[in-house]
């Protein structure tokens, strides 16, 4: 699906001013001056203000946000990429939409403070009404089919029940018959808790709690008993990794891995090693690099044509989009990560790899 | 001058091996300590220089419109001007050099960034940041050294062309940004038949494009957009002094950076297999700096900390002032000459240079300056044994 462009969307007449103003204000583009006064106009740059935030649990926050101009809706059980300025770094994480049908635009996401994660203990932590945050548009398939399944089973860990919240929201008056499968530490860990159990009392859901410090984690082989026509149901699952593979495997044996529609809500992280595989996106090549020597160095000495310059770290000439990995710095020891979509650039010529990564050369 | 290695008193004579890996260690610790508290302040002081750059060359155009009265035209001028030097200088050169990479935005990265200036980014940043600061002040190396058309070193042999260098000099001055374009196309490389005719071409449309669009902006959109006050011709002549005024700046800066007295050039052997200890070493001697305000050190994007940025070029400009005291006792503490210098000494003591050296050598040496006076050598290196010709 493209979206149309601008220039079939605007009439000759704009488009001409657009060309007089790209003159005038080259080598930058009209909207860089725009966005002195309203970063929300970007064209290129999709955007969005923090309109306000809503404490969910002592670690979970929602986010209100207006995104830019350029949005272009979601469906529901979608997740945006958002972008924040750490410590002057820019940092990217996904997030499901939690919102349901909204007249003012805007959107909101859930985001639950993980220990030692940057990205989410910033949203949660330090963000205020006001700011401006870095989107991108809304992607990913956690979502209902055209024709609704008659039967459902929705099992979720944690802050996977956020898109399966921003489904509900949008479709359980239309859903006839649906299990809500929900596990969470404690009681108080439960987001969403009062929103679920009107749910429950409505008629919408069959609501299935469990708290897995006091219950432990679920089973699938505990779906038998818990919810017999396990089956019959057209199961979305979202959570922890380690829970989703258990179900994976599960429904895999049963044979109905076609039923299964699962959502990772945490990119697997790389652990940073020493040295790995890099893998060349455009020219589908892999190359085995130690963790001493750098990338460009090994590259070139496979034939990879890269891009070089100086080769001691200060020309910038040989930069290329770090896809997913790690990489360290030959001179500080500084590990560098990037998970898909960042594009995280880097100095070939002074990382090593540290673990499997992708560039895109 | 003359090369280091070929001097009577080497300046670095009295450093061993040793002291210069101990030298590099030293610097890489600023670097890291630098780059270890690098952060939002950073990051909120070049959003804040592009936002009053930005905002002043809004001002300024939006004032130049109605130029047909006189104080809207120097106000206008004067605020152009001032935005396009920041945008060249503290902005352009040093987010092409790297400098912001580290923020992940890619509304100022080196890769993305392009500049108002003739010279295309792309070509700039292969001259300038992988030929001149590799190789900076190497004899037959470092194309800054002159621009292949002025003679500023001894070594360097004299040929009846250089008696004209004081007007090229003047004439590259009011053209700068064309010069540098020129420069960084390599025409000269050309016409010796050393550079590929294909890439040759490629880049002179590059550059081609680059002029087409400064030129329309300044010359005839701005112009045509104040017309209807009767204001073109003063746009026009607005947009003509803000470009020489920065010609001018930009290229009295530069000179600083590697012509005043008592830099020291290298020769092309001394550098191979140097170290990363002696390539530290090399910047320092090769680069001076100047002394002045805050604004003043804005205004040439921090290159009046001309050795701190040859030293760490990727590191935030920023930063520059903050660890320039500690290089100062690098420098003292290893028995170097920290060389810098007021803004008119040091664009005065560059011109001397030019002129002086627009003379074959013996008549040169007639009018040669005297040396500033050198570092004292600190006690602990006296009784080290001189180090062997390093080249």
């Amino acid at each position: 699906m493209t979206p149309p462009t601008q220039e079939d969307r605007v009439p000759a007449w704009r488009h001409h001013a657009f060309r007089i103003a790209r003159a005038a204000t080259t080598p930058l583009l009209p909207e860089d001056y725009v966005d002195l006064f309203n970063p929300l106009r970007s064209r290129t740059h999709l955007r969005g203000r923090v309109v306000a935030l809503e404490r969910e649990t002592s670690d979970a926050m929602t986010v209100l946000i207006r995104p830019g101009r350029t949005w272009r809706d979601h469906r529901p059980g979608q997740y945006t990429r958002i972008g924040v300025d750490i410590d002057g770094v820019r940092m990217w994480r996904a997030y499901s939409i939690t919102s349901g049908p909204r007249t003012d635009g805007c959107i909101s996401i859930t985001v639950k403070a993980i220990t030692g994660g940057t990205v989410s203990t910033h949203l949660v932590r330090i963000l205020r009404p006001g700011q401006v945050i870095q989107m991108e548009q809304a992607d990913g398939e956690f979502v209902l089919p055209k024709v609704l399944p008659a039967k459902m089973l929705l099992l979720t860990g944690g802050s996977g029940i956020t898109p399966v919240m921003g489904i509900l929201r949008h479709a359980a008056t239309d859903l006839d018959d649906v299990v809500l499968l929900h596990s969470a530490p404690r009681p108080e860990d439960v987001i969403f808790a009062d929103e679920l159990r009107d749910l429950a009392a409505g008629g919408h859901v069959r609501l299935l709690q469990r708290h897995t410090d006091t219950d432990g984690m679920l089973n699938p082989a505990e779906l038998d008993a818990l919810v017999p026509d396990w089956r019959d149901r057209e199961t979305f699952a979202c959570g922890p990794a380690g829970m989703l593979e258990a179900l994976e495997a599960h429904w895999h044996e049963a044979g109905l891995v076609h039923q299964l529609h699962s959502e990772r809500f945490r990119p697997a992280l790389t652990e940073p090693g020493e040295g790995g595989t890099v893998y060349f996106t455009g020219l589908d090549r892999e190359l085995e690099c130690d963790g001493a020597r750098p990338i460009l160095d090994v590259a070139e000495d496979e034939g990879v044509i890269m891009p070089s310059g100086c080769r001691m770290g200060i020309c910038y000439g040989c930069v290329l989009p770090l896809r997913e990995g790690a990489v360290r710095d030959l001179r500080t020891g500084e590990v560098t990560t990037a998970s898909p979509g960042d594009g995280v650039l880097i100095q070939t010529c002074i990382s090593s790899a540290a673990g499997r990564c992708d560039l895109d050369l | 001058m003359t090369a280091l290695q070929k001097k009577e008193h080497n300046p670095i004579a009295h450093l061993s091996d040793q002291d210069i890996e101990r030298l590099g260690v030293e610097l890489d610790a600023i670097r890291d300590q630098v780059i270890s508290t690098r952060g939002s302040s950073d990051a909120a002081y070049i959003r804040r220089v592009i936002k009053v750059q930005r905002g002043l060359e809004m001002g300024s155009r939006a004032v130049l419109l109605a130029s047909r009265w006189k104080p809207a035209f120097v106000v206008g001028t004067v605020g152009l001007s001032v935005s396009k030097i920041l945008e060249n200088m503290e902005i352009g050169h040093n987010v092409m050099h790297g400098q912001w990479d580290w923020m992940r935005d890619p509304k100022i990265h080196s890769t993305t960034w392009e500049w108002d200036n003739a010279s295309p980014a792309s070509l700039w940043k292969h001259s300038h940041n992988e030929l001149h600061h590799t190789y900076t002040n190497v004899l037959g190396r470092d194309n800054d050294l002159g621009y292949g058309i002025m003679r500023v070193d001894e070594d360097q042999r004299w040929s009846p062309f250089y008696l004209g260098q004081p007007v090229w000099n003047f004439v590259n001055a009011c053209f700068f940004e064309y010069g540098i374009a020129a420069y960084d196309l390599e025409i000269g490389k050309y016409f010796k038949g050393k550079k590929n005719k294909e890439i040759f071409q490629r880049d002179l449309k590059k550059v081609g494009v680059k002029i087409r669009q400064q030129m329309t902006k300044d010359y005839v959109v701005h112009p045509l957009l104040a017309a209807p006050t009767g204001s073109w011709k003063q746009t026009l002549l607005a947009n003509y002094l803000s470009n020489l005024t920065r010609n001018l700046w930009t290229h009295s800066v530069i000179m600083c950076g590697h012509f005043p007295e008592g830099v020291e050039t290298f020769t092309r052997k001394s550098i191979d297999g140097e170290t990363r200890g002696e390539w530290y070493l090399r910047q320092m001697l090769g680069s001076a700096n100047i002394n002045g305000s805050r604004a003043m050190h804005i205004a040439t994007g921090n290159l009046s900390y001309q050795i701190e940025h040859h030293l760490f070029p990727d590191l935030p400009s920023n930063r520059y002032q903050e660890i320039a005291p500690q290089i100062r006792d690098i420098f003292n503490r290893y028995g170097l000459t920290y060389t810098s210098g007021s803004l008119p000494r040091q664009v005065g003591s560059a011109w001397m240079k030019v002129i002086r050296l627009s003379l074959p050598n013996h008549l040169a040496a007639k009018f040669a300056p005297r040396p500033r006076k050198a570092a004292p050598v600190p006690l602990r290196f006296k009784t080290a044994a001189p180090k062997a010709d390093a080249a």
